[in-house]
């Protein structure tokens, strides 16, 4: 029994670290289908993140704070897109330099607006995304074994959680079963059979990137105003890459992608509470390998020991239609 | 009216399909279109010949709106329109095969026909919906291909049949191909004329953009001819020659008779046996190949590109590492236990001019001097102990540069700078300048203007008579012939024949290119008809 | 889409890469504006932060220094047509050579002796890091950016866990190691001055920026004067033409790597052994990255990743500054401006390509009318 709740709440805080890695993988997946490298999920979430805050600090709505971070991300993701779709940058120096202007920015405007030292105000649970209770969660929850997976693991999330989730068979949907998925799918491909085909693919390419932009956004909003109460400079703290390692590791597939970000969540989630418990055999682990594990087996999956991760063909290389 | 002045007086009006009138393109100082135009009669196969970089295929871009034209005006079906990209030309019931196919390779047949014509945002009822259409489209024309299997999957004639449903099911009029049978076994090129024939027989107009006469000959009703940006004859098939088409396209006469007397060939130096090379796919690049080349003679390697040439000239220059079978240079054994590095092979005394001088031969960033010591850059005469010894090394370049005729003759410009026929000399000067026992020769000609021909097929002459063992391979039939004293005939990784230049013809050549495992048959059923 | 006409070899060198560092300023000149202060008195501060006094001077060639070894880095791997954008974890990593080193032969050598030890554990550490992203690249397919990020947080896990666990100094609380004995910490730059007779503030400035100097030098004639810069260009241009010429382009890529990881190790030089004295947590501080807009902005010369060293040397002394005149602007806008350098002559290089070759085309267009 003590294993089962134990089990139970490590599930329950996996879906909430897992929420925003599922919304960047998602995020990612629209941008690196379509034949553009998106290194910059974290400086795009740090962004929402930070515009989240202040605006709901300042107005006092959730909802205005959400948009705000949405709208934010997306012009950086049409910045990264201006650089790389209209003038052929480098997509990866483009993606970094989002990040580190993420970065830089949103402490640069945070002190001068709120003067705190680069945080937001802390926001009431009023101007937060609270936990939403599921009907019968109460008198459910004795119920042996299904109970507490619907009371504890599955109710009283807050409502990004379950947008996070329900972001993937979207995603899968829009990718796999429409005309834009179709497209998309090619233009990652071989965007020149896209061109010719009379599509415009800066255009397709252009709203892989807002899409990627709309999803970070809701998982910066995710940090700010649903988990956290508050901007904190450098919040992302690196979700944004292990976002883009589960991405990999779920090789450019949403519900691979989405096991990866679970899995990832999973390890966060055990790590903290792993520190000082003696396991048998082997021991106590070290919370930093926990930590470093995400890295270590996306870089073990990438040389091709555990199955191969085959990118998107035209991924990285700027559209021209110049022959060379 | 300008349709005034570009119709021809003894002919009906309207029954254009398409018109061009006055067309003009220009890239940077480069006029790659002047002028031109060009009428397509409604349901004839159209042809434009031309050599390479005569405009064709600028022209073709220009009509399907994947380039705008500077100046001039198109006419669709008598209208005129402005097509200022390729969904435009669709629209305009234009469809193109390109010369590289533009498919998806990871996507179904259907998927890939369907792309960019998808009718509702729904995947499964468009794909269900195109299902039929193409049902239809392919008892209509005859074009059957499984609408499920995987592009990367299919023969390359199948892959090129996609593309032609592909515009058949955007409804296209006037269907335009660029150069559509480079890539194509002799056998689907017959099955391509037979479809082409078939739209024809619908009304289709057909824009056919070639450099292969025969072929214009064989199937097309019109020939307009383009040298140098500019339209320079159109002509009922019926009334014109191989002969006539090829002088309008060179604008003079082309003697390609290279000055030799009769090879004396002596001890075998390059020695091939047993060869066979599969790809990462496994998919078999080279079967069985086993030749022998003599000090002193020249041996052509004929076939249609994509045969098995590549691999074998990686091979023999050690690029590719060895699978099966063996490679003797001089009585040293290469084979997949002893592999050799293209360095340790050049020591052997083997030179390589590269096929793809863009993609190896040669660094377009580099300067002619560090391009001219590719391959020999390890080597003593180069290097101090620690540095480069730049002095040398300009020399060196000079010195290739005069032997060679480059111009212009500066060591420091870029490698990009030089033009096609400069670039391939400074890159044959490099290998034929430590006079190598063995020269391996990739396409010695391509790109390269007339009187740069000439010398070079001169050079790979002396060389011969030096007594060097000599491999060409090369696309150019006329230049097999005219340089080699014995040719080799490649098929789908096989040598198919192999025979003495002086006692064989293009024609003889072309029959033995065009056999392969099914081939065969059709070969002997040809000669027992 | 059509080729204009071209540009002359001073406009492309010089003057594009001029005009987009100019708009990188330009645009932190209004991210500054926007939060209500002035550009032009910012400037200023920062101008007299970075070179107004001594102390000012010593700091800003003090972050030149690790600078100048990440910005190389970059570079050579630039050259090899890899970007590397492991230098952050690189250096950290080196930063165990050097400190291993120092640590176990501090009170056996004088500094001088352990220099070259400390340069060659640094380098072999940095390399040896560098080494397995450049092998999965070369040899097992794997894209040299993914895993160069991913072993940047793995090495700061790493160094975490060894300093939390293995080398902190006994009885102490904080991650970091014991110091290096004094005698064997290189010289601070004032310690040189006042042996020499001249009197100046201590600063963390010390003896490691004439490494970086030479480092710059072995960079050059590597790159552009031996054999092996020769391949390494002609792997970053054209990998099949490298195979012709008998180069073998995946040994390359991994000794281009390591070159470029031994060079981010150095960084641990100026930091372990001379500024800090001791290895402590994430002392790289971002150095790294910062590389990455150093070899943009210095177009991967050494001679341009000096001056770009020193302009973000500039920026990060300065940009302290900033923080004690202003109370709403913090080093933190040199972060900004380090991204928008990076976005501006990285990912947006030849965004004024167009219009000039368009300008100059307009400009030869008029005068040869006059003439």
């Amino acid at each position: 029994m003590e294993f089962s709740v134990q089990l139970i709440s490590a599930l329950d805080s996996t879906l909430r670290l897992a929420a925003p890695l599922v919304l960047c993988a998602m995020a990612g997946l629209f941008s690196e289908r379509s034949g553009i490298v998106d290194i910059g999920l974290e400086g795009k979430m740090l962004a929402g993140a930070f515009a989240a805050a202040a605006v709901t600090a300042v107005t006092g709505s959730v909802w205005l704070g959400l948009l705000a971070a949405i709208l934010v991300s997306i012009m950086m993701a049409l910045l990264h897109g201006f650089a790389c779709i209209t003038h052929r940058g480098d997509q990866v120096v483009s993606g970094l330099a989002i990040n580190i202007l993420a970065a830089g920015l949103t402490v640069v405007l945070g002190i001068a607006w709120f003067r705190r030292g680069g945080q937001t105000p802390s926001l009431g649970s009023d101007e937060r995304f609270g936990p939403l209770t599921w009907p019968l969660s109460e008198s459910l929850s004795d119920v042996p074994l299904l109970g507490p997976v619907y009371t504890e693991l599955l109710s009283g999330h807050n409502l990004l959680v379950y947008v996070a989730l329900m972001a993937v068979p979207m995603t899968a949907w829009i990718v796999f079963k429409t005309r834009f998925g179709l497209r998309l799918r090619a233009v990652g491909e071989n965007p020149q059979a896209v061109d010719t085909a009379g599509i415009s693919v800066a255009w397709l390419r252009y709203r892989a990137v807002i899409m990627a932009g709309l999803l970070c956004g809701l998982a910066g909003a995710y940090l700010s105003i649903a988990l956290g109460a508050g901007f904190i400079k450098d919040m992302s703290a690196g979700k944004g890459y292990i976002a883009l390692a589960a991405l990999i590791f779920g090789k450019w597939r949403p519900y691979p992608a989405l096991f990866a970000c679970l899995l990832f969540g999973f390890l966060e989630a055990v790590a903290t509470r792993m520190q000082g418990v003696q396991l048998p055999v082997v021991g106590e682990i070290d919370v930093q390998l926990m930590q470093a594990l995400p890295y270590i087996l996306t870089v073990i999956l990438l040389a091709g020991f555990i199955g191969r991760a085959i990118a998107p063909k035209a991924i990285g290389t700027p559209y021209s239609k110049d022959r060379a | 009216m300008v349709t005034q002045t570009i119709q021809d007086p003894n002919r009906d009006p309207v029954s254009y399909s398409i018109q061009l009138a006055k067309i003009n393109k220009h890239f940077g100082a480069v006029k790659a279109n002047v002028d031109v135009d060009l009428n397509v009669v409604k349901g004839e196969i159209h042809a434009i010949v031309g050599e390479n970089g005569a405009g064709k295929s600028t022209l073709m871009s220009i009509l399907y709106g994947f380039y705008e034209a500077d100046s001039g005006s198109i006419y669709v079906d008598g209208e005129a329109v402005r097509i200022n990209d390729s969904k435009r030309a669709i629209e305009l019931g234009i469809g193109m095969v390109h010369q590289h196919f533009m498919l998806v390779d990871n996507f179904t047949v259907l998927e890939n026909i369907v792309l960019g014509a998808e009718g509702s945002w729904s995947l499964t009822s468009s794909l269900y919906k195109a299902r039929n259409k193409l049902q239809a489209i392919s008892d209509q024309y005859g074009l059957n291909v499984d609408l499920d299997a995987v592009v990367s999957q299919l023969p390359v004639g199948l892959q090129q049949r996609v593309e032609i449903l592909k515009a058949l099911y955007r409804d296209a009029k006037i269907l335009i191909l660029d150069e559509p049978t480079g890539v194509l076994t002799p056998q689907e090129v017959d099955q391509l004329f037979a479809i082409l024939k078939t739209l024809k027989s619908q009304g289709v107009s057909v824009l056919l953009i070639t450099h292969k006469l025969q072929e214009v000959i064989a199937i097309s009703d019109q020939v307009s001819v383009m040298r140098a940006g500019a339209m320079v004859a159109t002509v009922k098939t019926s009334e014109t020659s191989r002969e006539a088409l090829a002088e309008l396209m060179v604008g003079r006469k082309v003697l390609l008779r290279v000055d030799k007397h009769v090879a004396n060939p002596g001890k075998t130096l390059l020695q091939v046996d047993s060869l066979t090379w599969h790809d990462e796919t496994d998919v078999p690049r080279l079967d069985d190949v086993s030749f022998k080349v003599k000090a002193g003679e020249i041996v052509g390697v004929a076939g249609v590109s994509g045969n098995g040439q590549t691999e074998l000239l990686g091979l023999l220059s050690g690029m590719l590492d060895v699978q099966q079978g063996q490679i003797n240079i001089e009585g040293i054994c290469i084979d997949a236990q002893h592999q050799m590095t293209p360095k340790q092979i050049r020591h052997l005394g083997v030179g390589h001019v590269a096929e793809d001088r863009h993609r190896n031969g040669m660094v377009g960033a580099f300067s002619a001097e560090e391009t001219a010591i590719m391959g020999f850059q390890d080597e003593p005469e180069f290097n101090g102990k620690i540095l480069q010894n730049r002095l040398a090394i300009t020399e060196h370049c000079k010195s290739l540069m005069n032997t060679f005729d480059v111009r212009p003759a500066d060591p420091d410009l870029k490698s990009a700078s030089f033009s096609g026929g400069n670039q391939q000399k400074l890159c044959i000067a490099r290998e034929m300048n430590v006079s190598p026992k063995v020269l391996l020769v990739g396409q010695p000609t391509r790109g390269v203007d007339i009187g740069a021909i000439e010398f070079i097929h001169q050079q790979i002459v002396s060389l011969r008579d030096q007594g060097s063992a000599v491999l060409v391979v090369s696309v150019e039939l006329e230049e097999i012939l005219s340089l080699c004293d014995r040719v080799l005939v490649m098929s789908e990784g096989r040598i198919v024949g192999n025979v003495l230049a002086s006692e064989t013809d293009a024609r003889s050549l072309g029959l033995m290119m065009s056999s392969s495992r099914s081939g065969d048959q059709m070969v002997q059923q040809g000669s027992q008809s | 889409m059509s080729r204009r006409t071209k540009l002359p070899a001073w406009a492309d060198i010089g003057l594009i890469p001029l005009i987009n560092v100019l708009l990188a300023f330009l645009s932190a000149g209004v991210v500054v504006a926007l939060i209500g202060e002035s550009p032009l008195e910012a400037v200023q501060v920062l101008i007299r932060g970075a070179f107004g006094y001594d102390e000012g001077v010593g700091y800003t060639l003090y972050y030149t220094t690790n600078f100048i070894f990440t910005g190389l880095a970059v570079a050579v791997a630039f050259h090899a047509g890899l970007f590397n954008i492991g230098g952050e974890g690189q250096a950290y990593i080196g930063g165990l050579g050097v400190g291993l080193i120092c640590l176990a032969l501090d009170h056996l050598l004088p500094w001088w002796a352990l220099l070259p030890l400390a340069i060659i554990a640094g380098s072999l550490f940095g390399a040896a890091w560098a080494f397995i992203p450049g092998y999965l690249q070369a040899y097992r397919g794997s894209h040299v950016v993914i895993t160069t990020i991913m072993f940047n947080f793995i090495a700061s896990a790493l160094m975490v866990y060894l300093l939390v666990n293995v080398l902190i100094q006994p009885g102490s609380m904080s991650p970091e190691t014991r110091a290096i004995a004094p005698e064997s910490t290189l010289p601070l730059m004032h310690e040189i001055f006042e042996f020499l007779g001249i009197k100046i503030t201590q600063t963390p400035l010390n003896l490691s920026i004439f490494v970086a100097l030479l480092a710059c030098l072995f960079v050059w004639v590597l790159i552009w004067k031996t054999r092996w810069g020769y391949a390494i260009r002609m792997i970053g241009f054209n990998e099949s033409a490298a195979v012709y010429s008998g180069i073998n382009p995946k040994r390359m890529v991994v000794i281009a790597m390591m070159i470029s990881g031994s060079l981010a190790g150095l960084v641990a030089i100026n930091e372990v052994m001379g500024a800090q004295e001791r290895v402590g947590l994430d002392f790289v501080s971002g150095a790294g990255f910062t590389g990455i807009a150093v070899a943009l902005m210095g177009r991967n010369h050494p001679l341009g990743i000096i001056i770009a060293s020193l302009l973000f040397g500039a920026l990060f002394q300065g940009g302290a500054e900033l923080a004690f005149e202003f109370s709403t602007i913090t080093r933190d806008l040199v972060v900004v401006i380090q991204g928008l350098v990076i976005l501006f002559c990285g990912a947006l290089a030849y965004m004024m390509r167009g219009p000039l070759e368009r300008l100059f085309a307009a400009l030869s267009r008029s005068n040869q009318e006059e003439g």
